[in-house]
């Protein structure tokens, strides 16, 4: 989000004035605002389905969105955390469908206790050695399957927490949630991540127990 | 010494200000809750370790590419529009189809016999003023019902307003004929309230068909700031009054007006 609004920042006024031409009939003036913001939604957009096709079609549904609803945007507003608003909806209404349309496979694949969770933890066992543990293709396949095990909501606030560094009150603007459920979705999507990813981030060697302890100020005697 | 839960660790790990010192205090000197901060970190550390996604080059063109043919048409009319040859030529045509037909209606005219008939012209004004003054009456209907409207006390609850709303839709085509009509006539204030309206109707045929309380609320703010529906009722006062003037035997009506008031 940082970033989305300093590159917002930078272009000055000029999004409310496409914004207006856009209103008042010219098509080249959202031209503007889509070369201006696409790359920021597609960004999130990828984070959220984690596939380059869902999230090109994702940027295009929530420009689209945008335009239809382009009187309903207030001037005063900040286009970019607009359309990414969207963007985020679209994307969360994509991954809903889905599932849906992917419920029969759901309802037989394996559920939290189930043999999937039992295979994880034999892979866990193998504890990878480092070299192994690099970002090989089989770990992000882990990373990915452990995504895709979050419900459309917890994704969309795990991506925007700790990828986009959206504050609580933003992710529950966009999920449409009290700021409280909104913690606590960003808290289950975690818990779940890191059943599923534990043992392959502990077995990365690099535990970053130094940044830890130089970001608590952590005196040498309070280490164990 | 109370441990700090994952809750509270995950929330840590975000940012979250609420806590942070007295949980950063913990952490100072918890050396079992520092090593399940850790885990949680070294699991959200692999995961923002994945690349960032790449769009690829020209994506922004691209995406334009896919958008631009997608684009609903925008209904609106912009002054370059409105200047473009075409319309100039169409207007400056039709301009000539009207000044000719006052003219035939002036010259052609016969002399007025004591019960004066319309000419062709009259009635074809009346016939328009008869018309954009139902048009008016509806119109105002439909913005007297938006005021009026009550959003469900429910919290959460949506509005579902698509049937206002394609009665609204179904105003504007007519709408825009009456104001290019007005325009074309040189009647500002009614061409100016039209296009006003027109917005308006717009704005609210375009809007979601279930709205929450507050979206209705912005919508309904919207066409109260700039005080349409008086307008509307104050311009469709006026045409029905010119229609009036034009009714046949207006002048007989006002003369016994006129009688009446003078006994």
């Amino acid at each position: 989000m940082t970033r989305m609004v300093e590159s917002v920042e930078s272009a000055g006024g000029s999004d409310a004035a496409a914004v207006e031409r856009t209103l008042a009939g010219d098509a080249d003036a959202f031209r503007l605002l889509v070369e201006r913001h696409s790359r920021s939604v597609f960004r999130l957009a990828h984070r959220m389905s984690g596939n380059q096709h869902d999230a090109e079609e994702i940027v295009q549904e929530a420009f689209l969105r945008a335009y239809r609803k382009l009187r309903q945007f207030e001037s005063r507003a900040n286009f970019g955390t607009w359309v990414y608003r969207i963007a985020a909806n679209c994307a969360i209404d994509r991954l809903r469908r889905q599932r849906k349309e992917e419920m029969h496979l759901e309802t037989e694949l394996p559920q939290e206790e189930g043999p999937e969770n039992g295979g994880l933890q034999k892979h866990a066992d193998e504890r990878p050695t480092p070299e192994r543990t690099a970002m090989s293709a089989e770990l992000r396949k882990k990373i990915e399957e452990a995504l895709a095990g979050l419900s459309a909501a917890e994704r969309a606030a795990f991506v925007m927490r700790h990828w986009e560094g959206l504050g609580i009150e933003e992710i529950a603007a966009v999920l449409r949630l009290k700021p409280s459920a909104a913690k606590n979705t960003v808290f289950r999507a975690v818990q779940k991540l890191r059943q599923a990813l534990e043992p392959y981030a502990m077995g990365r060697g690099g535990t970053p127990q130094g940044r830890i302890a130089a970001a608590l100020g952590a005196a040498p005697g309070t280490e164990q | 010494m109370k441990h700090l839960n994952e809750e509270e660790l995950v929330a840590y790990c975000g940012g979250d200000a609420d806590g942070r010192e007295a949980a950063a205090a913990h952490l100072h000197n918890c050396a079992a809750c520092r090593e399940e901060l850790e885990r949680i970190e070294s699991v959200l550390a692999l995961l923002k370790s994945l690349p960032e996604p790449d769009a690829g080059p020209a994506f922004e063109q691209r995406m334009w590419r896919q958008i631009a043919p997608r684009l609903p048409k925008r209904r609106e009319w912009t002054w370059r529009e409105w200047f473009a040859p075409r319309r100039l030529v169409a207007a400056g045509a039709l301009a000539a189809v009207i000044f000719a037909a006052f003219l035939t209606g002036r010259l052609g005219r016969p002399k007025p016999t004591e019960v004066p008939a319309l000419s062709a012209e009259q009635v074809r004004e009346r016939v328009l003023l008869v018309a954009v003054g139902n048009h008016l009456d509806r119109s105002e209907i439909i913005l007297v019902e938006l005021s009026n409207a009550q959003p469900p006390a429910e919290k959460g609850a949506l509005m579902n307003i698509s049937a206002e709303q394609k009665r609204a839709a179904d105003l504007i085509e007519e709408n825009r004929l009456y104001r290019q009509t007005a325009q074309q006539q040189g009647d500002a204030v009614l061409a100016s309230v039209l296009d006003e309206l027109e917005r308006a109707l717009l704005d609210f045929a375009h809007s979601p068909d279930q709205v929450t309380p507050a979206q209705f609320e912005a919508l309904r703010q919207r066409v109260e700031a700039h005080g349409l529906l008086f307008k509307v009722r104050i311009v469709g006062q006026d045409v029905r009054e010119k229609e009036q003037e034009l009714s046949p035997g207006s002048k007989q009506d006002s003369g016994g007006k006129k009688g009446r008031n003078k006994a």
